[in-house]
């Protein structure tokens, strides 16, 4: 499948607004970035440079969009990876508990936070949490970015929070998914079998319930990593990070359009491999489902 | 003891006092559903409950605290919070609202002609929503709204188009398993029409998991609509929205934290209500939950 980056539009609207700028320029301007050209022209050019690694120019910044984009993705890259991470660790086992003391209290308790966390705005939570422990507590910085090979211990502290903000959400939506999943799982035979020949709970639950549970939940888990690098839009802001989200942001607000055009191919692209990692892992989890 | 009744057949529930029991039987859906009757009324009867105007400048009770005469205090250009919440309910109501009215239209509308006409004509469909899906719901309306200029009405259109690729991806499932019914071929073989066809036979047959969809994602839709007016997109100052509220609460956060988390508790107990509400439809109405959870 092949995903078409960018729109044409937003090279009208673009040049729209250059109009405003200054009359004499434009034209120069306008020749210097090829939008004089016809739109497909301008889209196959455009094309043409990126099979070569060639993004283009930011307007704005008279810079390659490759060179901006090379340095603000890491630091996006880090902090998704790092929620994604964290809300497997801690969603996947809260789930599963939930299943298995169904209508406990520590069932109760776990559902409620699930349910406010799908529930609570990101960049509500953001505020309060600086709020809370930057400005009332003063045990973390405010906001900002440092690179975790600069000043480990400052690096860690700062992302605490961005961390917390964009796991929240998948945290509680891979909760709530493994709690049901695993509550179809362990009303099936193949349970009661493995509770009647005596295994112990660990094992029925691990080895018998938990892999049988896992597809729905891996699909969940790919399609949080896309709710996650969304969420970081609205987290880079509030904390201030220089993340490729936050150049976005500007770049929309500018009429950037080859930056624009270059943040969209890169998310297609990881979103595209996160589907085809969660594609290859079903065969790996589930053996019946292996193609061909 | 042959005569001692050993099970009581319960008499025969209709399927509507059925649904109604399972949906109301939980507390938390009844505490949605008052939510949820307390956010219309007052975007509806914005203008007779808010006790100021939104709008009115009072420069000189700039960031008061709260008290009897402001019960949440005022901002920084002395506007009244309490009022500016109740008004902000009516547009985030209505941009949520309207944009899920218009994912949900064409959607369905995209979704019913892949389904129905397989072929070329579903692969395009299909091929234009996957794109669709690649990008993040928030992501997608940011791009848009920035294409099709700001704006509230360019919002709601962009944020419609972003959350358009559900309701079509499930719209065209279920075309495709109602449309190998008997009923779709006896009416054609009565000589009725595509379009007949579609409209008067698949559609409503395709409804009830898409309305289910559609209460669940109210919810979505008012979040991702608080988070593009707290970026600066959609409805535009001096008009009130939660999210523009939370983004300019913060400067004053140390003196004024209430500025921010007043609207956000508004938008959590909103969507929570929601998707509380949209939970208890789901389950009420698929068979297979009823009762299990």
């Amino acid at each position: 499948m092949h995903i078409l980056p960018g729109d044409p539009i937003l090279i009208f609207i673009s040049s729209g607004e250059l109009k405003q700028t200054s009359l004499q320029e434009i034209e120069a301007l306008r020749h210097q970035f090829g939008l004089d050209k016809p739109l497909m022209r301008q889209y196959i050019d455009w094309f043409a440079g990126v099979v070569r690694g060639d993004f283009g120019i930011s307007i704005v910044q008279r810079e390659p969009v490759m060179k901006e984009i090379a340095r603000r993705l890491p630091i996006t890259f880090q902090l998704s990876l790092i929620a994604l991470i964290i809300s497997t660790i801690i969603g996947i086992p809260a789930g599963v508990v939930c299943a298995v003391r169904r209508g406990k209290w520590v069932d109760t308790l776990v559902t409620i936070l699930a349910n406010a966390g799908i529930t609570v705005p990101v960049f509500w939570l953001g505020i309060m949490l600086i709020y809370l422990f930057a400005l009332k507590l003063g045990w973390l910085p405010v906001q900002g970015y440092t690179s975790p090979f600069a000043d480990f211990g400052k690096s860690v502290k700062q992302m605490i929070m961005p961390v917390c903000c964009l796991s929240i959400f998948s945290i509680s939506s891979i909760t709530r998914q493994t709690r049901s999943s695993m509550l179809e799982v362990m009303r099936q035979d193949y349970i009661r079998t493995a509770w009647a020949k005596g295994l112990k709970e660990r094992l029925v639950i691990m080895k018998h319930g938990i892999k049988n549970g896992l597809i729905p939940i891996v699909t969940l888990l790919g399609m949080s990593f896309s709710f996650i690098v969304g969420g970081s839009v609205l987290i880079e802001n509030v904390f201030n990070i220089p993340g490729m989200s936050r150049l976005v942001v500007n770049a929309v607000f500018v009429q950037d359009y080859p930056v624009v055009q270059g943040f969209v191919l890169i998310i297609a692209v990881v979103v595209l491999l996160t589907n085809l990692i969660v594609d290859i892992s079903y065969g790996w989890l589930d053996p019946r489902i292996r193609y061909g | 003891m042959l005569n001692t009744i050993t099970h009581e057949t319960r008499p025969r529930l209709s399927e509507f006092t059925y649904i109604r029991r399972v949906l109301l039987g939980r507390g938390i859906v009844i505490f949605g559903v008052v939510i949820i009757l307390i956010l219309a009324i007052s975007a509806i009867f914005a203008p007779w409950l808010a006790p100021y105007d939104p709008y009115d400048q009072k420069l000189d009770q700039v960031l008061q605290q709260p008290s009897g005469e402001h019960l949440l205090g005022t901002d920084a250009l002395g506007r009244d919070t309490l009022s500016r919440i109740i008004y902000g309910a009516r547009n985030s109501l209505m941009v949520g609202l309207v944009a899920l009215c218009i994912a949900a239209t064409a959607g369905m509308a995209i979704g019913l002609i892949a389904g129905y006409f397989s072929g070329w004509i579903n692969a395009i469909c299909m091929r234009f929503i996957d794109s669709l899906m690649c990008f993040p719901m928030i992501l997608m309306a940011l791009v848009l709204a920035a294409l099709l200029g700001g704006g509230l009405r360019n919002v709601m259109i962009a944020l419609g188009i972003a959350m358009l690729p559900g309701y079509a991806r499930l719209m065209c499932g279920q075309v495709l398993s109602v449309k190998e019914n008997d009923y779709v071929l006896a009416t054609r073989s009565l000589g009725a029409g595509n379009r007949r066809i579609m409209l008067r036979h698949i559609l409503p047959n395709c409804l009830p998991p898409l309305i289910v969809l559609v209460t669940m994602q109210i919810g979505a839709a008012i979040l991702v609509e608080a988070g593009l007016s707290f970026l600066g997109i959609g409805i535009e100052p001096p008009a009130a929205a939660w999210g523009t509220m939370i983004s300019d609460g913060r400067m004053y956060l140390l003196t004024n934290p209430i500025l921010s988390s007043a609207p956000g508790i508004a938008i959590m107990l909103v969507v929570f209500s929601f998707n509380m509400v949209g939970d208890g439809l789901r389950d009420a109405l698929d068979p297979r939950l009823r009762g299990t959870l």
